[in-house]
């Protein structure tokens, strides 16, 4: 940048450094509270320290349910949601039909809404059909949203690599099934990857599309909602919040990484 | 088996047509039944009735809901109030937002760049209850923002603003400024990228022309900047807008339990049981969402997103 820029960059950096702050402070402060060995309250400065509520938390067993109700039902959606993209992504990508654009909006409307109106429509649906709640009714909910997080990274990935690659295979003699196969799938594996950790983490953490389609089961989100609104154990509530944050993080820098070439516009 | 399947992909291969509809029909199929088909189960829904002594929902094409909804004025105070704390939001986080992108995009170098970007994609994904709840450890009574405000001496600060009519309240966790701290919080990041992307887009030599035509840095901000990065401001608040608008955890986690558009909606459906009230009720985003994407295409926002 021209040097004569200068004159508001020191207010720039100062806005830039507190914005920071701000949006990453609190969730520092989370992770020291499930140290913390004050019981009833949110104290600060924190009593003491204290490892105990860790081993507190594993012995819980409602916790285990949420979360391996929590895994499995992202583990299902983000299996669907890749099935469903990819193959949207392998049909839109070098077409140029009228749908491209519906199908784009129609994978983001989902999310684009407020997360209330996916919620009561699924569950409005729900009550007119009869339809019983189960993991299946929690699964098709999330794998709704889920869809556009490998729907966006495949096809960014699909229209960055060069279609010479896939000519070249037919040339060669490959028959489609093998020039997906060897051609294609390689070429989007770190997008797909990409993609289905966005869609776990997103899974994992939904909360407002659960509530109403979930019935009397918790996800992790469910659980830590209700003792929220009705604690019974504060200091565990901070561990299984430390717990959801790697979960939710570690796929996220891991998506990073798998997207990162993609940032920079060549492969 | 394999030999058929080869057989299978070369035919569809020579009918591109016919491919491209299976490919696309899973998708189609998922999309198109299981969430247009509840989009229109629930508009269906919203002129169905309630019988008041069974609860038994009467599908007969009824207005009853919409009437129902209209008729109470408590009705519009939680559409005003929902509408007013999301547009506040969404200005405020423009406001807190810009100077930061416009740093991310204009003078970070290579090196800082991707850090910057991670470090507002971070808490963008990671968990919202979790973001929530930290906000009420935070401002807690006896919680870490207390006790700041304490040794800085600032304390009865914190009582006057609280003192404020309509947006003060008893603490800053039970209160509107509470709430909305907690609001620009969490959708911060989601104004900041957009901003951004719209900033990085906007080609280094118009900056240089308009130095070299004359023109000062605030007017070059002003008139080449600012209407080049307005899409990007508008495409960010199509989310900070929409998140306020549908969300129902922070004002039950945070504030004076007054009613949102979604708490409402949650408590028609779940408690009430009447789902047609809720259904009619959910309308009123649905409609104020359609109006602001269309204004939003206007104003060039699709092209920023």
């Amino acid at each position: 940048m021209p040097s004569k820029w200068n004159f508001g960059t020191i207010g720039l950096k100062l806005a830039t450094i507190l914005g920071f702050l701000f949006i990453h402070i609190p969730i520092f402060i989370i992770i020291m509270y499930a140290f913390s060995t004050d019981e009833k309250t949110f104290q600060f400065p924190l009593p003491g320290f204290t490892f105990k509520w860790f081993g507190v938390a594993w012995d819980r067993n409602d916790i285990w349910e949420a979360i391996i109700l929590s895994s499995q039902v992202a583990t299902i959606s983000t299996i669907l949601a890749i099935i469903l993209g990819t193959l949207a992504c392998l049909a839109v990508y070098r077409s140029k039909f009228f749908g491209r654009e519906v199908i784009s909006f129609l994978v983001i409307l989902p999310i684009a809404l407020p997360g209330i109106v996916t919620g009561i429509s699924l569950r409005s649906a729900m009550s007119l059909f009869g339809i019983p709640f189960s993991t299946w009714t929690i699964v098709i909910a999330h794998a709704t949203f889920c869809i556009v997080t490998v729907y966006n990274n495949v096809l960014a990935r699909l229209r960055r690599s060069s279609h010479s690659m896939v000519e070249a295979s037919m040339d060669l003699g490959a028959n489609p099934w093998q020039t997906f196969r060897f051609v294609i799938l390689p070429n989007i594996a770190t997008a797909l990857l990409a993609g289905g950790m966005l869609s776990f983490a997103l899974s994992f953490d939904e909360v407002i599309v659960t509530t109403f389609t979930a019935g009397q089961q918790s996800t992790v989100p469910i659980w830590m909602l209700t003792e929220f609104i009705r604690p019974r154990q504060r200091p565990v509530t901070n561990v299984v919040a430390v717990f959801v944050i790697l979960v939710t993080t570690i796929p996220i820098l891991v998506a990073y990484y798998l997207t990162k070439e993609d940032e920079g516009g060549k492969k | 088996m394999t030999n058929t399947l080869d057989k299978f992909f070369t035919f569809l291969f020579y009918r591109k047509g016919l491919a491209i509809f299976l490919l696309l029909a899973p998708l189609l199929i998922w999309l198109g039944v299981v969430y247009l088909g509840s989009l229109f189960t629930l508009l269906i829904q919203s002129f169905f009735s309630i019988d008041s002594f069974s609860g038994v929902i009467k599908r007969e094409f009824t207005l009853e809901s919409y009437y129902d909804l209209f008729r109470q004025s408590t009705n519009w105070d939680i559409i005003l109030r929902t509408t007013t704390m999301a547009f506040t939001v969404t200005v405020v986080s423009a406001i807190i937002a810009f100077p930061i992108a416009y740093y991310m995009a204009m003078y970070a170098g290579p090196k800082l760049k991707p850090i910057l970007y991670l470090g507002v994609m971070l808490p963008l994904w990671s968990s919202y209850l979790v973001k929530v709840y930290s906000w009420k450890l935070i401002m807690a009574k006896e919680g870490i923002l207390t006790w700041i405000l304490e040794k800085l001496g600032l304390l009865h600060l914190l009582d006057v603003i609280l003192s404020i009519p309509v947006i003060g309240g008893t603490s800053l966790s039970f209160s509107y400024i509470g709430m909305f701290l907690v609001f620009v919080y969490i959708w911060l990041p989601y104004m900041i990228l957009p901003i951004q992307a719209s900033l990085e887009r906007i080609p280094k030599s118009l900056l240089e022309a308009s130095s070299d035509l004359g023109g000062g840095p605030a007017q070059t901000f002003r008139k080449v900047v600012l209407p080049l990065a307005f899409p990007g401001v508008v495409a960010g608040s199509i989310f900070t807008f929409s998140l306020t608008l549908g969300d129902y955890i922070i004002p039950t986690i945070i504030g004076n339990s007054s009613y949102f558009i979604g708490m409402a909606v949650y408590t028609h459906q779940g408690t009430a049981g009447n789902i047609p009230l809720a259904a009619a009720f959910s309308m009123i985003p649905i409609i104020i969402m359609m109006v602001y994407l269309m204004i939003a295409k206007r104003l060039g926002a699709f092209d920023a997103l």
